[in-house]
């Protein structure tokens, strides 16, 4: 399987707003680090997993690759081609092969904009589609997304659809570049449980029927479990672990995804598991902690952790760890 | 599509609307209120020349300061000038200075706004700098100042207002294309290649436009009002058009003497455009922010 995106020594510093004041004193700017150097690879056709807690930068990393935000240092490349770099009609080029889904529903469909027009916008944007050629392009998609019969949903407001629907119009504008690549930022995770499942299973069938690769991206391991290929944890803006999703859930090797996994409820009261339970706060992703940014809530730390940082190495084949202790 | 056709969706469409404003309680009932008020202002302001039963601007139509009668039913002035006659004509004035301030404002307020915020950056600064600089003034002193330096004359004195309200409508638009411009859907729309044109004019300006409205009709009443002052102190229009600013200056002149219906009519009128726009804008700002609906 070749390469679709390949993302390497990624990072992305936001610098701390600070008053006028501060500006003239301080030394120093402060960033927050919000991705922090991290390498990986998504091949075609498979589903890669960023996982973790909420501002371990899993949402900065999808949007840096979608190139909504610039990456502060590291190289971006799409199918072997470096696009870190890329500007105005060749952006506007990629913009047809990669596209994104967000998390909430309710805030990424423009409430002044009927269906058709949400859906079918791009179209216009690039000169592809117009008038009645756009409606038939649109009516096409939304019955791949599952929204039928599609005419009826043509001419209404986003306001007038539930929570789902609105998701699956999302996923319609996404998919009508027919595009490659899509990252899927936490698509289910405003939706009603109810509805979930039905969401994913449409997702993993537009990927069978388009081609489509997806870099998913959740804090649900249980949704990552249920539709990943592979699965890199993230914790404070690094990569701690990444393997395939049978070795990772079978032989978590970091703490970290140790403590994750035994999080995850199991729907049987007659079974019981230890749980690792983790002490304190994420630290602030201003001032991560020296050495192995992870130590300061590890259940087994040593002197080491503090002082020098652990390199993400391979272990086991395909299964890639950040600790001290865990050597091949 | 023809114009016949045109107009008769705009009142197919119109009608129902104004209709279901009664639906919504109390709010519905004021706007509704407000916009009787005003179009039997603005009514009485075109039919005017057909209806006014004397020249509002000859002299000596009546004796000279005659109370109320069943001849001159709101009296004469101290030049015997049928009020009535220039109560029906006066608002002309008011109602075009105010729609032209209010215009003028909306077109330099609005994209000012809009494009400032998107920006952002140091134009974003700058304009926001010199925009809340206009703000700190009290409007009528700034009004006052710029009308003098202009002169007297209807597109002058409107300038003068819109000077005052230009920052209302840019500091409304800013803060919300603040708000806007960060939600998904402008990133979606980035994230389709959508050059930031139609970024700020079909996904965030349409967004703004609730807003927008409701600053619109209090300007209205606002600008009537600056609109008399202006007139009142001198710096209105010249004394051979109808107005209801001039029969202010007149009438308080003449209420020393006892001629109270001078001042009294003309300033019911006053009141009443005010009100009609603020009643507008009670109502629109509650029925269009969500967050107040019930």
């Amino acid at each position: 399987m070749s390469e679709i995106v390949k993302v390497e020594h990624l990072k992305k510093y936001f610098p701390v707003q600070k008053s006028f004041l501060e500006q003239l004193f301080a030394r120093k700017m402060s960033y927050v680090k919000a991705v922090d150097d991290i390498t990986f690879s998504v091949k075609r056709g498979e589903i890669f997993t960023l996982a973790g807690e909420s501002g371990c930068g899993k949402t900065t990393t999808g949007r840096l690759i979608i190139r909504l935000l610039e990456p502060t240092v590291g190289e971006i490349y799409f199918n072997g081609a470096d696009i870190t770099k890329l500007k105005g009609e060749k952006l506007r080029l990629l913009r047809r092969k990669m596209q994104i889904i967000f998390q909430d529903p309710y805030a990424s469909l423009n409430p002044r904009m009927k269906i058709v027009d949400a859906v079918g916008h791009p179209l216009e944007i690039h000169d592809l589609a117009k008038g009645k050629e756009k409606k038939e392009i649109v009516l096409e998609v939304l019955e791949k997304v599952g929204l039928t019969p599609p005419e009826q949903f043509t001419n209404l407001h986003p306001h007038q659809l539930s929570g789902g629907q609105r998701q699956r119009v999302a996923l319609a504008r996404s998919i009508i570049f027919n595009p490659e690549f899509i990252v899927a930022d936490e698509p289910v995770s405003m939706i009603d449980v109810s509805l979930r499942t039905a969401l994913i299973d449409l997702m993993l069938n537009l990927r069978k029927d388009l081609g489509l690769t997806y870099l998913f991206i959740t804090h649900d391991l249980a949704v990552a479990k249920y539709i990943s290929d592979r699965i890199a944890i993230m914790y404070l803006g690094k990569i701690v672990e990444m393997s395939n999703k049978e070795s990772l859930f079978l032989n978590p090797m970091h703490p970290y995804t140790q403590a994750l996994l035994s999080a995850i409820p199991i729907p049987n009261p007659e079974r019981k598991r230890k749980r690792i339970e983790l002490t304190g706060e994420v630290p602030s992703a201003i001032n991560i902690p020296q050495g192995c940014r992870f130590h300061s809530r590890c259940p087994y730390k040593r002197d080491e952790c503090s002082k020098k940082e652990p390199r993400i190495t391979e272990v086991e084949k395909e299964h890639f760890v950040a600790c001290h202790f865990i050597k091949s | 599509m023809s114009k016949v056709k045109i107009k008769q969706s705009i009142l197919a469409r119109l009608i129902p609307r104004l209709t279901s404003l009664t639906k919504k309680g109390p709010s519905g009932w004021m706007a509704i209120l407000g916009i009787i008020i005003l179009s039997a202002l603005v009514i009485m302001t075109v039919i005017a020349p057909w209806i006014r039963p004397h020249d509002p601007i000859k002299t000596g139509v009546g004796p000279i300061r005659a109370p109320p009668s069943s001849q001159f039913p709101m009296g004469t002035n101290h030049l015997g000038q049928d009020m009535l006659s220039r109560i029906l004509c006066g608002g002309s004035i008011m109602l075009q200075i105010s729609t032209l301030s209010v215009l003028v404002c909306f077109l330099i307020g609005v994209p000012l706004g809009l494009f400032s915020s998107y920006v952002g950056g140091i134009f974003d600064r700058a304009c926001s700098l010199v925009i809340d600089a206009i703000y700190a003034f009290p409007g009528l002193v700034i009004a006052i100042a710029i009308a003098a330096m202009l002169g007297p004359g209807v597109v002058n004195m409107a300038l003068s207002i819109a000077v005052v309200y230009i920052p209302s409508y840019f500091r409304i638009v800013r803060s919300q294309v603040l708000s806007i411009k960060e939600l998904t859907y402008v990133e979606a729309a980035r994230a389709s290649g959508a050059k930031w044109h139609t970024i700020v004019f079909r996904y965030i300006f349409p967004n703004v436009i609730p807003s927008i409205v409701v600053v619109a009709t209090i300007n209205f009443a606002d600008a009537v009002l600056t609109a008399a002052g202006l007139t009142f102190i001198g710096l209105g229009v010249t004394k051979d058009v109808p107005d209801w600013g001039w029969d202010l200056t007149d009438g308080r002149a003449l209420l020393s003497s006892g001629t109270w219906w001078v001042i009294t009519f003309p300033g019911i009128m006053i009141i009443l455009l005010a009100l009609g726009f603020t009643l507008i804008e009670e109502g629109l700002s509650e029925l269009l922010n969500p967050k107040l609906q019930r």
